[in-house]
């Protein structure tokens, strides 16, 4: 609802005090749906699930009270870069047809209260981190809403087609953040859980451009089909999963995960090289539609299993190798 | 837009940050009460 469209609709209702009351409430339902959008909750979830994972693999054990600290801190970091981006690319927004029904361009938010609304979140999620969990933690989820404002929203999401294969990095880190919330350092295991988002990010995003591509020359965002075509969109998002499938195995021959993970993350990995050879060898969009649906799934599936071994507390390594963790 | 409408709209804005300024203030306590529990434990 636009400002016009408030002010007739409290002066309307003004003569009436109980339609009154309901509208304000309604007013305030609505404005508290459109600050929770600015969040992008969907992508949250899957931030949120990752760092919960990262905290659940990572050696030791952490307060449930300060466990869900660091979660929260997590949500509310990874919303108000959200909200900031929304701010910044207001203009793309409104010319895109996946996000025009966006706060900002319905009109519903201002693009200065966006903005303070994303920075208040911003310092307030990367203090609470530090004054309740531990500043390496709060130094991981700054470097975190950093790279998603400054370097992918307003560096590299108008300048370059590798736009998300570098700034995939902002949303790879959660499980960093979740491992250093309960161990206070980073090692080897949560980088390469980083590397399992980080490659997995350029194959869902192109399968999305992909079909979207018009939606993406409207407004003038370098995306990979818009820049190089379908043809070079569909070979590079085999080329990616034909890395990412084997990557996710290091954790298993590293002995850092067991073969429930491990027979897991191959199985999950072969559904997502077949789609990955749809979208090469085909020319529709059935293909690629497919991938971007499956490979959120995959991601969380192949979280979910190192979940799943923790809390079964099955046995680590892969079979031969001494165990890592 | 009608000062009602301004008015109404400042009310909402003050009780989603009364409410998270309440949030907050029991969120501290908590983290409070663990890193002092953890801390005599600790010392003990």
């Amino acid at each position: 609802m636009t400002d016009a469209s408030y002010s007739s609709a409290s002066s309307i209702e003004a003569g009436n005090p109980g339609l009154d009351v309901a509208s304000a409430a309604s007013d305030f339902g609505a404005r508290t749906a459109d600050f929770i959008a600015l969040l992008k909750p969907r992508v949250m979830f899957l931030v949120v699930f990752t760092g919960l994972v990262g905290m659940v693999v990572a050696p030791g054990a952490l307060h449930p009270v300060l466990a869900f600290t660091a979660l929260l801190c997590i949500a509310v970091g990874a919303g108000a870069s959200g909200a900031i981006n929304m701010w910044f690319d207001a203009d793309i927004d409104a010319v895109m047809e996946r996000t025009s029904a966006r706060p900002i361009p319905l009109g519903r938010i201002q693009p200065s209260e966006a903005l303070g609304f994303g920075s208040v979140l911003s310092v307030g999620s990367v203090a609470v981190m530090g004054l309740g969990v531990n500043w390496v933690a709060a130094l991981w989820l700054a470097i975190t809403i950093g790279f998603y404002v400054f370097v992918y929203t307003m560096w590299l999401k108008r300048r370059t087609p590798q736009n998300i294969v570098i700034g995939g990095a902002a949303g790879a880190f959660p499980p960093m953040i979740g491992w250093a919330a309960v161990t206070g350092d980073i090692s080897l295991y949560p980088v390469l859980l980083f590397g399992i988002i980080f490659l997995w990010t350029p194959p869902h995003f192109w399968a999305l451009a992909l079909y979207r591509s018009d939606d993406y020359a409207r407004a003038g965002v370098p995306m990979l089909p818009v820049v190089a075509g379908e043809a070079e969109t569909r070979r590079q998002i085999l080329y990616y999963s034909l890395v990412l499938v084997p990557f996710t195995l290091v954790p298993w021959l590293l002995g850092y995960t067991g073969a429930l993970y491990g027979i897991g993350a191959a199985l999950l990995g072969a559904g997502l090289l077949v789609l990955a050879a749809q979208i090469f060898r085909g020319s529709g969009m059935a293909a690629p539609k497919r991938m971007f649906a499956y490979s959120i799934l995959y991601l969380f599936l192949l979280f979910a299993l190192l979940l799943a071994e923790r809390w079964l507390d099955l046995p680590m390594g892969f079979p031969g190798l001494a165990g890592g963790a | 837009m009608p000062l009602h409408d301004e008015h109404r709209r400042r009310r909402g804005r003050n009780i989603a940050l009364g409410v998270v300024l309440g949030a907050l203030v029991v969120l501290f306590y908590l983290i409070t009460m663990v890193k002092m529990a953890g801390r005599a434990g600790g010392a003990g």
